[in-house]
């Protein structure tokens, strides 16, 4: 159990220390590779826990594409440079607000922490851990049977969210020669050939 | 203190829900840095999912935890499709000079 409490604080705090560190570094390239970091050991934390599919799945989604992304478009639109200056610079009604909501959600939260009393058995007899089907197994038996409808919605909200952003992104070029199938179907010979009679010495002027 | 419970993962869970709000409203850097806070808003939700369905011995938090995670990336895509096209018609994503519904 003490293996477990020291892999706890670690992963915990390294999870604390990058998801400050992504509200605060000073270029968006940083604070991209620190959301990595969150990403990871958050799932570490998931996989140490017992929830071993959703850890994994945590690295895989989270890490091999959401974090990419967000890479992917900090460089393309080449904002990375750009400074930040909370404390120099001349508005700073934004710093009180932000400290004033975010300090009362924060005392909520311990409030809600603090006050629930929670059961000793509850928390040593986690029926899950101890069962001896896997976590993923688990997870397959209830989410293909009882959460079907949610399964499918899931999907259909992707689905909904890649078109979106293809025709977000999407932009018609102009001076681009693309293949026309339907021009090359209707063609017919009376309308692509025609013939010529070519002199000697003379030449034929063609395309013009 | 070295028996790790239920408290820790949801103070771990409120902790970095604090950090991700915090980064919205501090933020004066660029809306990247926004949609990124709103990713750590949701993963705390997650691991709050996660530490109950774990520890209460029910496997539906984190059937749960999977659906938020489906909306995580379609959110990303979405946003990140919006900052670009902003981007391209404005040539800036800067928070304060992003102001033209203030009228």
């Amino acid at each position: 159990m003490i293996i477990h409490s020291i892999f706890f604080y670690f992963f915990s705090i390294i999870a604390i220390f990058s998801s400050l560190m992504v509200i605060t570094s000073r270029n968006t390239i940083n604070s991209v590779f620190f959301l990595i970091l969150d990403f990871i050991s958050v799932g570490c934390l998931f996989i140490m826990v017992g929830a071993e599919f959703l850890g994994m799945i945590i690295l895989i989604v989270y890490v091999g594409a959401v974090a990419v992304l967000f890479l992917f478009v900090v460089m393309m639109l080449n904002v990375a440079e750009q400074k930040n200056s909370w404390f120099t610079g001349k508005e700073t009604k934004h710093i009180h607000s932000g400290l004033i909501v975010g300090n009362l959600v924060l005392l909520e939260l311990l409030v809600v922490v603090g006050g629930w009393k929670y059961k000793d058995d509850l928390m040593s007899s986690s029926t899950l851990v101890l069962s001896n089907t896997s976590n993923t197994h688990q997870l397959g038996l209830v989410m293909y049977t009882d959460y079907i409808l949610y399964f499918q919605l899931a999907g259909i909200i992707l689905l909904l969210s890649m078109i979106g952003a293809i025709l977000l992104t999407f932009r018609e070029r102009v001076g681009v020669k693309r293949q026309s199938y339907i021009n090359q179907i209707s063609r017919n010979p009376s309308s692509a050939i025609e013939l010529k009679d070519v002199e000697s010495n003379k030449g034929v002027k063609i395309d013009d | 203190m070295t028996e790790i419970g239920l408290g820790h993962y949801l103070s771990l869970g409120a902790i970095i829900f604090f950090l991700g709000i915090l980064g919205i409203f501090l933020n004066r850097k660029n809306v990247i840095v926004i949609l990124m806070s709103i990713e750590l808003i949701l993963l705390a939700v997650n691991i709050n999912l996660i530490s109950f369905s774990i520890f209460s011995g029910d496997i539906v938090g984190q059937i749960f935890t999977m659906l938020i995670l489906t909306i995580a990336a379609a959110e990303a895509a979405i946003g990140l499709a919006i900052i670009l096209i902003y981007y391209r018609n404005r040539g800036s994503i800067r928070v304060e000079d992003i102001h033209g519904m203030k009228g």
